[in-house]
Parts: structure tokens; C-alpha cells; sequence
């Protein structure tokens, strides 16, 4: 409860100073947890359970992070991580390997430091480019590619340990029972994934408890965590597999929505504790080394990227990448500690080779900010485009009998429509007919920031509750103020409630298919079609004309009939006038 | 057969033209399509009407003469259905070898002169409409062209409407 309380209050104290001050929310952390770690004011020394905990922000990003990427995309990607990824480890590992070979290590030693030094950070990374707006660019495509082959290599990395070492192998099943395990693991977790889920989903999601769906969202990722570390995978890579795999299901915004927070807290948790790890002791004892040790890290590691860049076709932002990519990865951390063990390394170098990482990714951010001055200028000049993604460029909230029809014509027309509707049974059935559509509130914040409110432009709000219809306009209007909204009204004071909040275009829901019918019966009446056509016309310019003139009257029920009254009698004028016209001749000027 | 495309956009307040269809309407071969009626939204349908092009040997269009020219219901129906690739172009041989026989009502006679209200003689403001039928390869036949129609008595128009049925008929037996 003590911890708990120092870690909110330093998270709350550092990070909003930070970001203030243009650090970035990652450095505030890392200042936190060097602040509160056994090196700053002590007031937490058992750093192991926090680092437990910690990590399962960098598995639920990683979840969050295979979510929004469906197998397909993902199986477009695989050049970008098999042979990007390759070369980046292949490249920067040779270039480190080398540098530590130099300073002294023995081959072996400094063959699993290189290629642990040239592993990045996946939680750092990430989070600038999120910061940054960045996810979608071919920097960012690029940089996550390759930080999830990372991932994966990380795993065969360690076991390459025992092997280097002429110290007794520890004891451990033969390596094919290992892979095998694995195989089955990842196996189970597809079939699980494919067949499983969606029903459980499905049924937990119609109890309509909010919370038991959230809780069976952390227990989905934890279990699957779980079965990783049992068959000694990555619990971020069997997480990340897992988001993948439901990425292509209805509930894909509804578990984004719910896990967020949690990993937005647990990740700071990761840094604090990243930070805290920072071995300041040895620091002021010899800060040449270190000093020397980052800097010839650094300055390694980034020309060795932008190496890589030049290869796999970043055209424009190769430092920005070599930057992003730049700092030690958690991973390191960990195989340190297994060559220590099995005497690869002494523990002197351990401790410098640790600071060396924890330092690169407080300095990730600092880099960060000197590219921003540097290129500032420039980039504004040639921004890349945007690179378009499957998020839908429209959302159309509220799937009822209204916003299908507006979303069929938008499919038919190729543009593909996220839609967000609340009711499961709806969701079921409109998925069978092909269409994208995910489950939950379509007012709440988190459920429009993971449909892609930011980036989308334009929001069919055809919500059928009048209550729900204005709340989704306020959370949209507070929250994305750039996001237009085309609108359904379900009547006159929702059609003045919905200008009022500044919504260009309302359409009432009846008024159309009203004037329609009009039209057919002025026709059943022996009116010629196409002068049906202009009566309605007519009508329609008209009355939308009176309905917004007394729109400044909304509120003032009195002047409101007055003016309508007034109304009436305007339109039965004009129509007069308009029947003397047609009486004394039409079209080109009484031509027959 | 024989296909008329009427474009009057008020058809049960005209006089003129509504008695031409009439002289015609009790020929066999005879389909009419009231564009206005069809289509008062403007929403041509542009399969249909191409298939009853095709099923034609005659076309008549009809339709009161609008400054100078056809209804605007009428040229937004040249601009959507006769496309090419269809009926010009590069494999646009759709109307090839079809007649057509252009039927329209105007006003005064004597005002198409050069000293007349219009500045100019009728003929002058055949060639647009005459070269959307030749530039679809079909046959342009001598226009019916109707004038005096707003003070016209009736017997004039039975006399009138009975010899645009003749020239309808003198094409159907001709076939």
C-alpha cells in the first residue's frame, strides 16, 4: 500500500513536469524511478516484486499492439520483420560485438553482448512513436517490424547462452522437447484464438456487466502470459500473438478500450521500475567509463541503424529511426543476467553493460528532442504523406434500420465504415453480411479513441436515443473538435439541440421519406410526376428555411408558435404565388 | 418498331405535343417513354433506356422546343445514355444504321428570321442536335418541326398531327 502510494504520487509528480517541459511522459517515469529508487530518496528498495508486476505493462502493450493489427496486415508485414529485423540484429550486433571485442571481451562474450546491445526497447520505442503520432508512417511500420523480430530472437538468444560457455550446462529438457512445448503452446493459443474465444466473448458481452468484461480481458492476457513463461517463451510475444488473433473480431475495440488504462499504468510502472534500476552508485564512482561505455554505445548502435535504414528503404527519416531505435531493450537486461551466471561475463561488466542500457533509454527521449530541433525546420518542409491504413476514414455510430442504410451505401460507394453499435445480438448479424462493425457504447471516449476518432473524417451519428445522440456530439466536440458530424434527427428540438452544439448537417429522419409520400399522392391525384417533384421541392426549401429561422426561439416557446403560424401563412403565400406562375406558363417561358 | 422519347416535363398541361403522341399512340409498333414521368428525379435509367434503343428501328425524339434546343431532362439523357464505347467510340456501334426523327413544337414561324425576335433562320439551330444523331452513326431524317403551336386552332393540329402520323407510318412500311 506504502509503494503503491509512492509510485502514483512520484508518477503524478514527475511525469506532468516532464511532458511540460517537452521530455516526454517516458523520461518523467524514468526521473521518477530514479527519484524514489535505492539510489535517489530510497523509499523503495525491494524493486523485484515491482519489476514482476512492471512487465506486464510491456505484455499488455504488445496485446494492445497486436489488436490493432489483423492477421492479414500482419502477414503483409513479414518482409519488414524477417528481413528487416534480420539485418538490423545481424548489423548492429556484428558492429557492438566488435566494439566489445575490442575493449576487451573474450569472442563469446562479446558475440551475446553485441547481439544483446543491438535488441531495443520495445516499451520506449513504442510509446515515442505513439507520442508521436507516428505508428503509421513507414518510420513506424519499420521501427515496430523490427522491434517484434526482436522479440522473437530475444528468446533464442538466451538459450545460445550454455552453449558459448565452457562452464557445466545446467540441467534442462533436451532443446527439441523445448521447441516442441513451444510449438504446442503457440498452437493452442491459435486454436484457442480462432474457435474459442468469440463465443465466450460473445456470451460474457450479453450479461452486460462493463466489469466482468474487462476482467475477463486482463484474465485472457494473463493466462496467455502464463502459458508462455511455462514453455519459457516471451509472455509479450504470446500476448501479442494473442491481440493478432483477435483483432479481426467485433470486440476488438471493446477489449482495446478496456485494457488501456491498465496498460498505460502498468507500462509507467515499467519505466519507474527501469528507472530505478539505474545503478548510480557505480556512476559516481567511475563516471568516465560510463560516460565512455554510453557514448561509444550510442554512437554505434545509431550508425549501424542508419546503415539499416539506407537498406530497407526509409527514405526521408533515417535518423528519426536510428534515434527511435537507438537505446538497450529489456531483453538485455535479462541475458546479462544469464551470462553472468553462466560465467560469460564477471560482474563488473554486468553492471556497467546494465547502466549502459538503462542509461541509452533515458537518453532515447533527449535524442528524440535534438533530432525535433534539428530537422524541426526541415521536416516541415517534406513531411511524408500520411500513409493510409485500414482505420476507416468513416465512423458511423448507431447500426439501427437508419445507419445501415447510410453504411450499405458507403460500403457499396468502397468506402468501408467502422461502425459502432451496442447491441450484441445486432453485431452478430450484421458481421454475417461482411460489414465491420464493433461492439460497445459508441459515447464513451476510449471506444471512439480506438475506432480512430483522431484520424477519421467524418462521424455519421445516426444513434436513434436522443439523450445518447447528444452526449456522443459533446464527447466529440470536447474530444476531436476537427471530426465532422453528419447527423440524424429524431425531431425538431433534437434537429435545434444538435445546431446548437454546432452540427453543420442534420438531417430529420421522417421529414424525406414524408415528403415522398406527399409526392406519390399529389401524383395519385393526376399532378404530373415532375411537378410533384417541384412542389415537394418547394416544401422542402421552405420549411427548412422556417425551421431554422426560429431556431434563435428554440428555448422561447411563445415567440416560437408565433413564428411558425407566420410560417404557415408564408408558405401558403408562396405557394399562391407559385400556382400563378405555373398557370401562366412553365419551363422556358410559356413555350408548349 | 418504333421508339418515341418524349420529354415534356409537364405532359398533362401540353397541348402541342401531347397531341402528336396521340395521333401515334394506336400504332402497333410504337413504345413511348415520357422521360419527365419516368424519371422526375433525374435518375435515368441507363440500362433500360439503352435496351430500348436497341430493340428500335425509328427514333423519334419529341419534345417542345426549349431556348433553341432540347428540354434539359433531354440532354442530360444525350449525356448519360448515349456514352461511348456504346454509341461512339471505339466500339460504339450500338445505334449504328437506326433513324431518327426529330419532332418538336415552337412558337411563331416568322420570328426565326434575321429580322425576326430569334436573329436567325430555324435551320440555324439544327446542326447540335443533327450531329448528336450522325456522330452515333444513325440516319438523320428531315425534322418535324412544329411551329405556330400556342395559337393554333384545333383543326389545325388534327391536320398537323395527321401528317406526322403519316410520316410514321410511311417509315414503318418502308422497313
Amino acid at each position: 500500500m506504502r509503494e503503491a502510494l509512492i509510485f502514483f504520487a512520484s508518477a503524478v509528480l514527475c511525469v506532468p513536469i516532464a511532458k511540460r517541459a517537452g521530455l516526454g511522459s517516458v523520461l518523467g517515469y524514468l526521473i521518477a524511478g530514479a527519484l524514489i529508487g535505492p539510489w535517489g530518496l530510497r523509499l523503495v528498495s525491494e524493486t523485484e516484486a515491482t519489476q514482476d508486476l512492471a512487465e506486464l505493462g510491456v505484455v499488455l502493450m504488445l496485446f494492445v499492439i497486436g489488436l490493432e493489427l489483423d492477421p492479414k496486415r500482419f502477414l503483409a508485414m513479414r518482409g519488414v520483420v524477417f528481413g528487416g529485423g534480420a539485418l538490423q540484429l545481424a548489423a548492429s550486433g556484428l558492429v557492438l560485438g566488435l566494439g566489445l571485442w575490442l575493449v576487451g571481451l573474450s569472442w563469446e562474450a562479446a558475440l551475446i553482448g553485441g547481439l544483446s546491445l543491438a535488441l531495443s526497447s520495445t516499451a520506449i520505442a513504442m510509446q515515442q512513436l505513439a507520442e508521436r503520432n507516428e505508428l503509421g508512417t513507414p518510420t513506424g511500420r519499420a521501427s515496430f517490424g523490427i522491434l517484434l523480430f526482436q522479440d522473437i530472437a530475444a528468446i533464442p538468444l538466451i538459450a545460445l547462452v550454455p552453449f558459448l560457455t565452457h562452464a557445466p550446462k545446467p540441467d534442462s529438457d533436451p532443446l527439441w522437447i523445448r521447441v516442441g512445448l513451444a510449438a504446442a503452446a503457440i498452437a493452442g493459443i491459435v486454436v484457442a484464438g480462432r474457435y474459442l474465444l468469440r463465443p465466450v466473448m460473445r456470451f460474457i458481452a450479453k450479461s452486460d456487466l462493463r466489469e466482468v468484461f474487462t476482467a475477463f480481458a486482463l484474465l485472457l492476457v494473463l493466462a496467455i502470459a502464463q502459458v508462455m513463461t511455462l514453455v519459457g517463451m516471451s509472455m509479450a510475444l504470446g500476448a501479442f500473438l494473442a491481440g493478432v488473433l483477435l483483432a479481426g473480431s467485433e470486440f476488438r475495440h471493446a477489449l482495446e478500450g478496456d485494457i488501456e488504462p491498465f496498460k498505460g499504468l502498468l507500462l509507467g510502472l515499467f519505466f519507474i521500475s527501469v528507472g530505478m534500476t539505474i545503478d548510480f552508485g557505480l556512476l559516481g564512482s567511475r563516471p568516465g567509463t560510463v560516460a565512455l561505455l554510453l557514448a561509444g554505445f550510442l554512437a554505434l548502435k545509431i550508425l549501424s541503424l542508419w546503415g539499416v535504414a539506407q537498406l530497407i528503404e526509409i527514405c526521408r527519416q533515417r535518423w528519426l529511426f536510428a534515434f527511435l531505435l537507438s537505446q538497450g531493450g529489456e531483453f538485455a537486461f535479462v541475458v546479462f543476467g544469464t551470462a553472468r551466471e553462466a560465467k560469460l561475463f564477471d560482474a563488473e561488466w554486468e553492471a556497467l553493460l546494465t547502466i549502459t542500457v538503462a542509461l541509452s533509454m533515458a537518453t532515447t527521449p533527449l535524442l528524440l528532442l535534438a533530432h525535433d530541433k534539428l530537422m524541426g525546420s526541415r521536416a516541415k518542409a517534406e513531411r511524408e504523406p500520411d500513409a493510409i491504413t485500414d482505420e476507416g476514414p468513416v465512423i458511423i455510430a448507431g447500426f439501427g434500420r437508419f445507419g445501415q442504410i447510410v453504411g450499405r451505401l458507403l460500403l457499396a460507394s468502397d468506402l468501408r465504415p467502422v461502425v459502432l453499435d451496442h447491441d450484441p445480438d445486432q453485431v452478430e448479424t450484421l458481421r454475417k453480411f461482411g460489414f465491420t462493425v464493433f461492439y460497445g457504447d459508441a459515447t464513451r471516449l476510449d471506444l471512439l479513441e480506438a475506432a480512430g476518432a483522431k484520424k477519421a473524417r467524418l462521424l455519421v451519428n445516426a444513434i436513434d436515443d436522443v439523450e445518447a445522440s447528444l452526449a456522443l456530439v459533446d464527447r466529440v466536440r470536447a474530444n476531436f473538435p476537427s471530426l465532422e458530424i453528419v447527423s440524424r434527427a429524431r425531431n425538431v428540438s433534437h434537429y435545434y439541440e444538435l445546431k446548437l452544439r454546432g452540427v453543420q448537417v442534420v438531417e430529420r429522419e421522417t421529414f424525406e421519406s414524408a415528403l415522398r409520400v406527399g409526392r406519390s399522392a399529389l401524383e395519385k391525384l393526376g399532378v404530373d410526376r415532375f411537378r410533384a417533384k417541384e412542389l415537394a421541392d418547394a416544401f422542402r426549401r421552405h420549411n427548412i428555411a422556417s425551421v431554422e429561422a426560429t431556431q434563435p426561439f428554440y428555448q422561447d416557446e411563445a415567440r416560437r408558435m408565433s413564428i411558425a403560424k407566420q410560417g404557415r401563412e408564408e408558405l401558403e403565400k408562396q405557394f399562391a404565388r407559385d400556382r400563378e406562375r405555373f398557370e401562366r406558363g412553365h419551363g422556358g417561358g410559356g413555350w408548349k | 418498331m418504333v421508339l418515341v422519347i418524349y420529354a415534356h416535363p409537364y405532359p398533362g398541361r401540353s397541348r402541342a405535343c401531347s397531341a402528336l403522341l396521340r395521333a401515334i399512340g394506336d400504332l402497333a409498333q410504337v413504345e413511348v417513354r415520357s422521360l419527365y414521368d419516368l424519371y422526375p428525379d433525374f435518375d435515368i435509367d441507363v440500362g433500360a433506356e439503352q435496351a430500348a434503343l436497341e430493340r428500335a428501328k425509328l427514333i423519334v425524339w419529341l419534345h417542345p422546343l426549349y431556348w433553341y434546343t432540347v428540354p434539359g431532362m433531354m440532354k442530360h439523357w444525350f449525356d448519360v445514355v448515349l456514352l461511348g464505347g456504346w454509341a461512339h467510340g471505339e466500339g460504339g456501334r450500338a445505334l449504328e444504321g437506326k433513324e431518327v426523327l426529330w419532332a418538336t413544337t415552337t412558337g411563331d414561324a416568322e420570328k426565326y428570321a434575321l429580322s425576326g425576335a430569334h436573329a436567325h433562320p430555324f435551320e440555324a439551330f439544327v446542326p447540335v442536335v443533327e450531329q448528336t444523331a450522325r456522330y452515333c452513326h444513325m440516319k438523320w431524317l428531315e425534322p418535324f418541326v412544329a411551329h405556330d403551336s400556342h395559337e393554333l386552332s384545333d383543326e389545325a393540329l388534327v391536320e398537323r398531327s395527321r401528317r406526322f402520323r403519316q410520316r410514321i407510318e410511311a417509315r414503318i412500311t418502308h422497313a
